[in-house]
């Protein structure tokens, strides 16, 4: 008697869990104002990411078209795996001292892990994160990018 | 009930048109040509939908979309994927049992659409009324059986032949609940014929009708015809997320498409047989004496009843599936032999007593 | 006639060549990395399996030997990524304990809270795939949709989502963002009644008992032989947890307990899951009201040297202790870093416990243990 007592417990537990799981998609079932999927392309005009996201290092440039770097390359001492490349030269200033001016900082979007130690190190507060992370492209070469823009310059800091 | 459209009208006129037109072997031929015209296109735009259907209705339990960019609503998104499967290239196995390999999809289409045959859609919409309809039916999808183990026999890969001789475990297991609960309405109705099963449903569904041996009945045939048509709870053999996909790992192609389309209209059919003898067929929802009430739902045309409860099941099985973790194989050989087996046998005992004394509506 | 030759694992014999092996993986359907598993079946049943790892080795002990503390700190991410956090933070404390270097107690209430979310994050994503695995296909999105939320408070503090990098040998990077009480709190409110659901919808289910009760036991004596840490080995009744035993940031502090069992078998592992669940809302409660205001960082040199000598440091990640053993020889580089991984230790108890089971079992046995390969092979 009591195996059947048992028997027939088993069966109405079962039912009973089964049921409790089926009425949690069928509370989703009828609510499709739970759906969380954005709608990816067609949001762009909307889409907004955090301040703080990283999508890429740049390097921001005023209305001048002046950035921060002054090319001591400490970024590309404190870059793991060798993503960035300072390229300066030496040329005669106001005073006819010989200083040092960046031509280029290389940045390689294709190695760099967004370890965070370049904005971090930079004396000068030269780097930032950008928010674009649409960088898929057909040529890796596009990927190695130069964050100076053409004709921009050092921008001068008052020391007070 | 006098208002309800006679379709046999409509073929009655097609008939005599034929036979006053060529001969009678002629027009037998047409008709035959007719049905089968019919039912390939049932076939297709059912299959077709019930598989955008199964991904709409997995994708809001999951709080996503679902297919929404080919079409309007994703509609197209069967049609798309159709066209690419008829695309790719046919791999053919080294080594396999080349007929064996090839006729097994076959068979498996073949068994559904001899299935097809027998439903009743509406007064009078039915290819063949036999009067052993529901022994038909089961006979007929037993057959079912052979083209999985066909299939996984002549592939030649070991998963494939684990997963076939698992499948075919399980289905010949669970046809034995799906045709004793539905030996519960036959006694109920006193006649196997699936027409006159309906017509006995005129003043009510059996599943309300017969009260709880019929709803024991009809939960012992949901859960045992989900595990034939190897969905939900029990696609040990398919999708097994070690072994590959069971049984037609090694179909690729227009052979795929036919195994998985064979599954969706499985799983249509068994929702129509459910629907035919459990919920009334194309019988409209009457309450007792409500005539207002009543006099509404006759207004819906018996089609769209039978539609509309036949997806009704439909969902049922879909809400099993993306619910519940997979059994395994011998969990699953247990549930039936050990649970649905004697429950259906005690049903059979109790809905016999319960006839023979007139406890029932 | 073929001689079939002896299949020996450390100086034990276990089969023969002429067994029925399958390959599970390299690439698994489920989602716990590049393993190989050669099963060697007999009918259903396991006999015995040999795992082949290796597939994502990347030379992560390797490569710190030439990079700086503070450049180590982004590779350690990449080894058990979904406790990145935790990983960080050990390789911090090991330098700020080796340096003698107190670090604010700001520092230590926001790295216990990372810690505590991203546990909680790990355990959700090891729900959505254990359910996943044994066939109950909505849990993995009701699993990540949750994540989502946590994942979201990371990006506004840290800029990413999974791979954070936030610690600093001395504090924190930056600070966090000002939203970030606010979210948390905001978050814990909603995941506690989240979680209600989840049990209904796995835990409490008769198909999910069956696939787990009794399957894949381990005893506690097996799990201390392997080294079995973390919830895997909380399951057996192994009592590990490094957050009792040797505790660090702010974790003397806070009220909890070690959720212990003793079934020892998949279910049992599983419901110490969802109890650390539980714990770690309990902690970041006890914790997120009364951060207290202060420096994100201590003062540190820009270049740093560990003096001579070997060092330790253990935490306790989402899967168990991770143990960073470092010798250092005066230079601004380690000599020799050794990374003692829990899933090492877990996984080769997969053997053991699987042996004599069907196949469709080994796939919940290795889906309770909640490997992650990267941070096997490192």
């Amino acid at each position: 008697m009591n195996s059947i007592y048992n028997y027939i417990k088993d069966i109405l537990n079962a039912l009973r869990s089964l049921w409790g799981g089926m009425r949690i998609t069928g509370k989703y079932f009828i609510s499709p104002g739970q759906i969380v999927t954005e709608q990816y392309p067609e949001n762009r005009a909307t889409l907004k990411m955090t301040d703080r996201f990283k999508g890429e290092i740049i390097m921001p440039h005023d209305d001048n078209n002046q950035h921060r770097c002054t090319g001591c390359g400490i970024c590309e001492i404190n870059c793991p795996n060798g993503s960035i490349k300072v390229l300066t030269e030496r040329i005669p200033n106001e005073e006819g001292k010989m200083e040092r001016v960046l031509t280029q900082h290389i940045y390689h979007l294709d190695m760099c892990t967004f370890c965070g130690l370049c904005v971090k190190t930079c004396p000068s507060a030269a780097l930032d994160y950008g928010k674009r992370f649409e960088h898929s492209v057909f040529d890796r070469s596009k990927l190695t990018k130069t964050l100076n823009q053409p004709g921009s310059s050092l921008k001068k800091e008052k020391k007070v | 009930m006098s208002k309800m459209y006679d379709f046999s009208q409509l073929t009655g006129a097609i008939d005599a048109y034929l036979r006053a037109n060529m001969s009678p072997g002629w027009a037998v031929f047409t008709e035959l040509v007719i049905i089968g015209l019919v039912a390939l296109l049932l076939y297709a735009l059912v299959g077709l939908f019930l598989v955008y259907l199964e991904r709409k209705v997995c994708a809001i339990i999951q709080n996503r979309y679902g297919p929404n960019r080919v079409g309007p609503f994703g509609l197209f998104q069967t049609v798309a994927d159709l066209i690419k499967l008829l695309m790719k290239e046919l791999i053919p196995i080294a080594r396999a049992d080349k007929f064996l390999f090839n006729l097994a999809p076959f068979i498996v289409i073949i068994v559904s659409f001899m299935t097809l045959a027998a439903m009743p859609f509406a007064l009078g919409l039915q290819a063949i009324d036999l009067n052993i309809g529901v022994l038909y039916v089961l006979a007929v999808s037993s057959l079912g059986v052979v083209g999985i183990l066909l299939a996984g026999w002549s592939s030649n890969s070991k998963y494939s032949l684990i997963g076939a001789i698992r499948s075919g475990a399980q289905i010949v297991s669970y046809e034995l609940s799906v045709g004793l609960s539905l030996l519960t309405v036959i006694i109920f109705a006193g006649s196997m014929q699936l027409s006159e099963i309906v017509a006995s449903q005129a003043d009510g569904w059996w599943l309300f009708k017969g009260h709880i041996p019929a709803f024991a009945a009809f939960l012992i045939f949901l859960i045992a015809s989900t595990a034939e048509i190897n969905r939900g709870p029990f696609d040990l053999a398919e999708a097994e997320s070690e072994l590959t996909a069971g049984f037609h790992t090694e179909y690729s192609g227009i052979k795929f498409a036919f195994f998985f389309l064979a599954e969706f209209m499985n799983m249509f059919i068994v929702a129509a047989l459910g629907v035919t003898v459990f919920l009334g067929g194309w019988m409209p929802f009457h309450v007792g004496n409500w005539e207002g009430f009543n006099q509404i739902m006759d207004f819906i045309p018996p089609l769209v009843w039978f539609t509309l409860k036949t997806f009704f099941v439909i969902y049922l099985i879909m809400w099993f599936k993306w619910t519940f973790p997979r059994l395994r194989i011998d969990q699953l050989l247990t549930l039936e032999w050990k649970y649905l087996m004697p429950l259906c046998l005690i049903n059979l005992v109790i809905v016999a007593f319960l006839v023979m004394m007139g406890w029932h509506f | 006639m073929t001689m079939s030759e002896e299949i020996i694992i450390k100086d034990i014999i276990v089969g023969e060549s002429e067994d029925y092996m399958i390959n599970v993986g390299p690439q698994h359907p489920s989602t716990h990395g590049v393993l190989r598993l050669e099963v060697c079946l007999q009918g259903e049943t396991v006999k015995y399996l040999i795992p082949h790892i290796g597939y994502i080795h990347r030379g992560i002990e390797k490569m710190c030997e030439f990079d700086t503390y503070s450049q180590i700190i982004h590779l350690t991410d990449r080894m058990d990524y979904l406790s990145a956090h935790m990983n960080n933070e050990a390789v911090c404390l090991m330098v700020e304990n080796a340096l003698q270097v107190e670090v604010p107690e700001r520092v230590k209430y926001i790295r216990t809270i990372l810690d505590e979310l991203n546990r909680l994050a790990s355990h959700q994503l090891w729900w959505a795939a254990f359910g996943m695995d044994l066939g109950a296909l909505t849990t993995f999105f009701y699993g990540l949709r949750d994540r989502e939320k946590i994942l979201d408070i990371f990006e506004e503090s840290f800029g990413s989502r999974l791979l954070h990098s936030f610690n600093y040998p001395g504090g924190l990077m930056h600070d966090v963002h000002p939203n970030f009480q606010k979210r948390t709190k905001e978050f814990l409110s909603y995941f506690r009644k989240k979680l209600p659901e989840y049990n209904q919808l796995l835990t409490d289910n008769v198909i999910f008992h069956q696939r787990s009760k009794g399957i894949g036991y381990m005893s506690k004596e097996t799990a201390i032989a392997y080294g079995v840490t973390g919830p895997s080995g909380r399951g057996s009744g192994f009592s590990c947890d490094v957050r009792k035993y040797a505790p660090y940031s702010a974790y003397p502090v806070v009220k909890f307990e070690e959720k212990l069992r003793t079934e020892g078998d998949t279910f049992a592992r599983y419901l110490v899951r969802m109890d650390e669940m539980v714990e770690s809302m309990n902690i970041i409660e006890q914790l997120v009201d009364n951060i207290p205001e202060g420096d994100f960082t201590a003062k540190m040199r820009p270049v740093l040297k560990l003096p001579a000598g070997e060092y330790f440091q253990r935490v306790e990640t989402a899967r168990g202790e991770l143990a960073i053993y470092l010798v250092s020889d005066g230079n601004k580089t380690p000599y020799r870093m050794k990374f003692r991984s829990p899933n090492f230790s877990n996984l080769f108890v997969l053997n053991k416990i699987t042996a004599g089971g069907k196949i469709a079992d080994l796939v919940a046995v290795s889906g309770s243990l909640d490997l992650v390969i990267p941070d096997i092979d490192r």
